[in-house]
């Protein structure tokens, strides 16, 4: 809860700062407050609370998701330093509004009732609309906030009404009272519909098969910032929102759930890596190649509590790989209208630290050995296997090797002397390249020694 | 002292290699190399006098996978292998001035790292691991300073790519799965679980589908000629030198044992695939007018019958399979050597454009016939042994076996002595064919002198494992 209050405290003190005049020190204020934070939900490690009648409730799941979002809002900010000079007077509303997202995102983990939950929903994904239309001058941004904002609109619409079921079913918002009551009692036929309702918001929330239509047309509009969030931040606070109503839903679901999360987990999976191979833009090629690892992280999901520490690690792989990326990607394209994967032709001549970066960021999402995606998919796979998941890892498996084509296109692209256009300057940006050198190397520490993030979860 | 040492000291190699500049990098790397060839040996001796060389240490405890390497006849020979072979290679390219040398000569040196690591790997899952690894460097070696056009290279090393790690991918499935039934990814667990002929069929087939195409074994073998030809040559030379036994010795240590129950069907057609192999790529090797295709077909045609020797699991077969190992390994560096000792005087490929060399440069052809001769298999050289060894095992089970296989022989004496007449006999050419240089009678004479000793007196190398 300190948490808590410490990000809100931060949000107001950046307006503040900017009446104040002092728009300077945002963003390095920022970055110390997010450390604080990030320092007081660490002290929350191993001591059970709960607070305002179980709205909040803090245990070790909560703080290590949110430990993440905090290092991850934390790289975030960081970028908007670098990425948001040319209309600094707004700095502060764009970091106030990366904040608040984070908020969002702590509410959507630690919520022990379905207003809070919804709260936290609604206060990300509002955030987020404003961000994805932020760049008002250019109409692709228009059309992603406007596109996103409508369509989630809509989502959260469809979630509102399943917890309404719900409550109507269980008799209360309470996420423990839900889950009792939902084992012991018999339930009316509204609760499962109520559910199925919430399935859908929040499919669409983590831009799963078939409610993936608007991530690629949204992420290539949306300033490349803002991508570079979507991507990261938002999917896995979505993803760790789905994972908790998971262990309280899916125990009383019907023996043969289990069949659909599966079908949608492949379906998924084979959208997201079959729609990448032809893409020129690399936001859309990044959409696409999110929508496959929200496969795998439902995969995650699916395997239930035990496979906690494995969904936490892949999403820790993946959301350090995704911002190195997205770093070195944002290094590239700076002064670039649009961003396409031509724009990478030889860029290992220019910057070789930064293309090695992105490679190793891309062979991490693809799973190549020593690399922290590898272990992630490892985990998976053997969990799965475990419980009998035989056809799931089959696609699985194929789906990888197809995302290989894609990833190593781009890979090939930066290592592509010939054609290259020898005219092409990449002004030196040192905040974008420490950002990714930073993220990468996480990657690796993480990828050599699982054991650091697997231990956390005894 | 202990088996790590080996794995330490390439991956510091690599990394001072890249730091150096382009002028030292191919002698730190030689150097590198030398080091750790006489460290191997060193090792093979404290082997040979019973003392323990192993290392293990968990690495992560959730799941169980250790960083185990252990030390056995079959790893040390293959360990032995890699780290005397790598020394000439890096010789042979010497002749050769590569752009950016420091990066190539590193990614060389990585790719020791992880192909000694393969080989050592007690552990499946550090094993796996250590199999991927070594496929990175070579992408980027074929893809960077190989031959041919930009979009041709590009498209033939993608390929590559994607077609071995498709099949790296069931390999791992069958890991993940093996550790399911008895939660530990080491060898000792591996080997001694007990599967039921069905779960057996699945595991073998997994396996073979990476093995497969690594050897590369019919009909999982197109990616293996174009990438060999458009490789530089030092890229070919770790393919063909060791990187496809990686696969060979992995059907020792871990399909055989592991799901060695697999049913009799299963075990026939992969051995008859390998056979077809065989013949199937001495018959194209005939019709082949580039020296470079020539010598793949003629690589995947010898490995085809070391691949039928090891599923054979008796062990005459086991035995065998090592020893071919070890002769091709030599024997397929000497001739892809060769190849490139003739490119860089005629500046060709193509056999038709070379000829009446023997008359321009005696000593060169002497070479050209000992490296021959043992890639035939004559007796008196090491070829001859392990050849033998391998059809008589495969004589052991079926007869029928062994003489569609010993076809391999005639077939790969006629299309390589054909190539000889046709490249190196003849009247006298019209280009200047320079004798060999003193580095490349080193590189050439080390080989010979192998092959002939060996050849002679294997005990050398079969005190190890046998």
């Amino acid at each position: 809860m300190s948490t808590l209050i410490a990000l809100a405290s931060l949000a107001v003190l950046i307006l503040v700062l900017e009446i104040l005049n002092l728009r300077k020190t945002i963003v390095p204020l920022t970055l110390i407050g997010l450390l604080v934070a990030l320092g007081l939900n660490v002290c929350d490690y191993d001591i059970p609370q709960s607070f305002f009648n179980h709205m909040i409730e803090v245990n070790n799941t909560t703080v290590l998701f949110n430990s993440l979002f905090i290092v991850l809002s934390f790289f975030i900010v960081a970028l908007g330093q670098s990425f948001y000079k040319e209309h600094y007077e707004k700095i502060s509303d764009y970091t106030s509004l990366k904040i608040f997202l984070l908020i969002g995102a702590y509410c959507m983990t630690a919520f022990g009732n379905m207003v809070m939950f919804f709260l936290g929903l609604e206060i990300l994904s509002i955030t987020l609309y404003i961000l994805a239309g932020s760049d008002r001058l250019h109409i692709k941004s228009n059309e992603a906030g406007m596109k996103y904002f409508l369509m989630g609109s809509f989502a959260s619409g469809f979630i509102l009404f399943g917890i309404a079921l719900i409550y109507g079913a269980t008799g209360s918002f309470d996420t423990e009272q839900i889950q009792l009551a939902s084992q012991h009692l018999a339930m009316p036929r509204w609760f499962m519909v109520g559910f199925v309702l919430m399935l859908v918001g929040l499919l669409f929330k983590i831009a799963a098969f078939p409610f993936h239509f608007w991530a690629p047309d949204v992420y290539q509009g949306a300033p490349l910032l803002t991508t570079t969030t979507m991507s990261t931040l938002a999917k896995v606070a979505a993803v760790g929102a789905f994972y908790k109503l998971s262990v309280i839903f899916f125990p009383s679901m019907p023996a043969n759930f289990v069949n659909l999360i599966a079908f949608l987990i492949m379906a998924t999976l084979i959208v997201g890596n079959v729609m990448a191979l032809k893409q020129n833009n690399i936001k859309r090629l990044m959409a696409y190649s999110g929508i496959s690892h929200a496969g795998f992280m439902l995969m995650a999901i699916l395997l239930g509590k035990g496979a906690e520490p494995y969904l936490f690690y892949y999403m820790t792989a993946y959301t350090l790989a995704g911002i190195a990326a997205f770093s070195v990607i944002l290094y590239v394209c700076q002064d670039k209208k649009e961003e396409l994967v031509i724009h990478f032709r030889g860029f290992a001549k220019h910057r070789p630290v930064l293309a090695v970066t992105l490679s190793l960021a891309l062979l991490s999402m693809a799973g190549i050995p020593i690399l922290a995606g590898f272990f992630g998919k490892l985990f998976l796979f053997t969990e799965a296997l475990k419980q009998g998941f035989y056809t799931t890892v089959i696609i699985a498996v194929l789906t990888s090797i197809v995302s290989i084509y894609y990833y190593f296109k781009v890979i090939i692209t930066m290592f592509t002397y010939k054609n290259a256009d020898a005219k092409i300057v990449y002004p030196k940006n040192a905040v974008y390249a420490t950002v990714a050198v930073v993220t990468i190397i996480l990657n690796l520490i993480i990828g050599f020694c699982p054991s650091i993030i697997i231990d956390l979860f005894n | 002292m202990n088996c790590i040492i080996i794995l330490l000291i390439y991956i510091i190699g690599a990394l001072i290699t890249l730091a150096s500049g382009a002028k030292y990098s191919a002698k730190i790397a030689l150097g590198t190399s030398l080091v750790n060839a006489v460290i191997a040996l060193i090792l093979a001796n404290g082997y040979m006098n019973g003392e323990n060389l192993s290392f293990t240490q968990q690495w992560i405890s959730n799941p169980n996978v250790s960083l185990s390497f252990v030390v056995d006849g079959l790893s040390l020979t293959m360990l032995l292998l890699t780290t005397l072979l790598l020394p000439v290679i890096i010789l042979a390219s010497f002749n050769t001035l590569y752009s950016k040398s420091n990066q190539l000569y590193a990614l060389v040196l990585f790719m020791a790292f992880a192909m000694s690591g393969t080989f050592l790997a007690q552990d499946g899952l550090v094993y796996y691991i250590f199999w991927e690894l070594a496929l990175l460097p070579i992408f980027f070696i074929g893809l960077l300073w190989g031959g041919d056009e930009w979009k041709v290279r590009k498209r033939v090393m993608v390929t590559f790519f994607i077609y071995t790690f498709a099949g790296s991918l069931f390999m791992l499935a069958a890991f993940a799965y093996m550790y399911t039934k008895t939660g530990s990814f080491t060898w000792d667990a591996l080997s001694s679980a007990v599967l039921s002929t069905q779960e057996a069929n699945y595991i073998f087939l997994a396996f073979f589908l990476a093995y497969g195409i690594k050897i590369p074994v019919f009909p999982l073998h197109t990616w293996q000629a174009n990438t060999y030809e458009k490789s530089p040559t030092i890229g070919t030379m770790l393919l063909s030198g060791i990187m496809l036994k990686m696969g060979i010795y992995s059907i020792l240590r871990w399909q055989m044992p592991v799901a060695g129950n697999v049913s009799e069907n299963i075990l026939k057609t992969v051995v008859v695939l390998c056979i077809i192999g065989i013949i199937y790529a001495s018959l194209i090797a005939l019709r082949q007018d580039n020296i470079k295709r020539l010598l793949a077909y003629s690589s995947m045609a010898h490995v085809g019958l070391v691949a039928a020797g090891a599923y054979m699991g008796n062990t005459t077969g086991y035995q065998g399979a090592i020893i071919q190992m070890v002769a091709h390994g030599f024997v397929v560096v000497g001739l892809f050597y060769l190849a490139d000792l003739i490119y860089k005087r005629y500046d060709s490929y193509m056999i038709k454009d070379m000829g009446g060399i023997r008359s321009q440069a005696p000593k060169f052809t002497t070479f050209f016939l000992i490296i021959l001769f043992s890639s035939i298999g004559l007796p008196g050289t090491f070829g001859f042994i392990g050849e033998f060894t391998l059809l008589f095992a495969l004589s052991e089970k079926e007869l029928l076996y062994a003489l569609f296989a010993g076809t391999s022989v005639i077939l790969g004496a006629y299309y390589m002595l054909k190539m000889f007449q046709n490249a190196v006999l003849g009247t006298a050419n019209t280009k200047v064919f320079a004798e060999v240089t003193a580095k490349e009678y080193l590189v050439l004479g080390i080989i010979c002198v192998v092959l002939i000793g060996l050849g002679i007196y294997p005990k050398l190398l079969t005190d190890l494992f046998i």
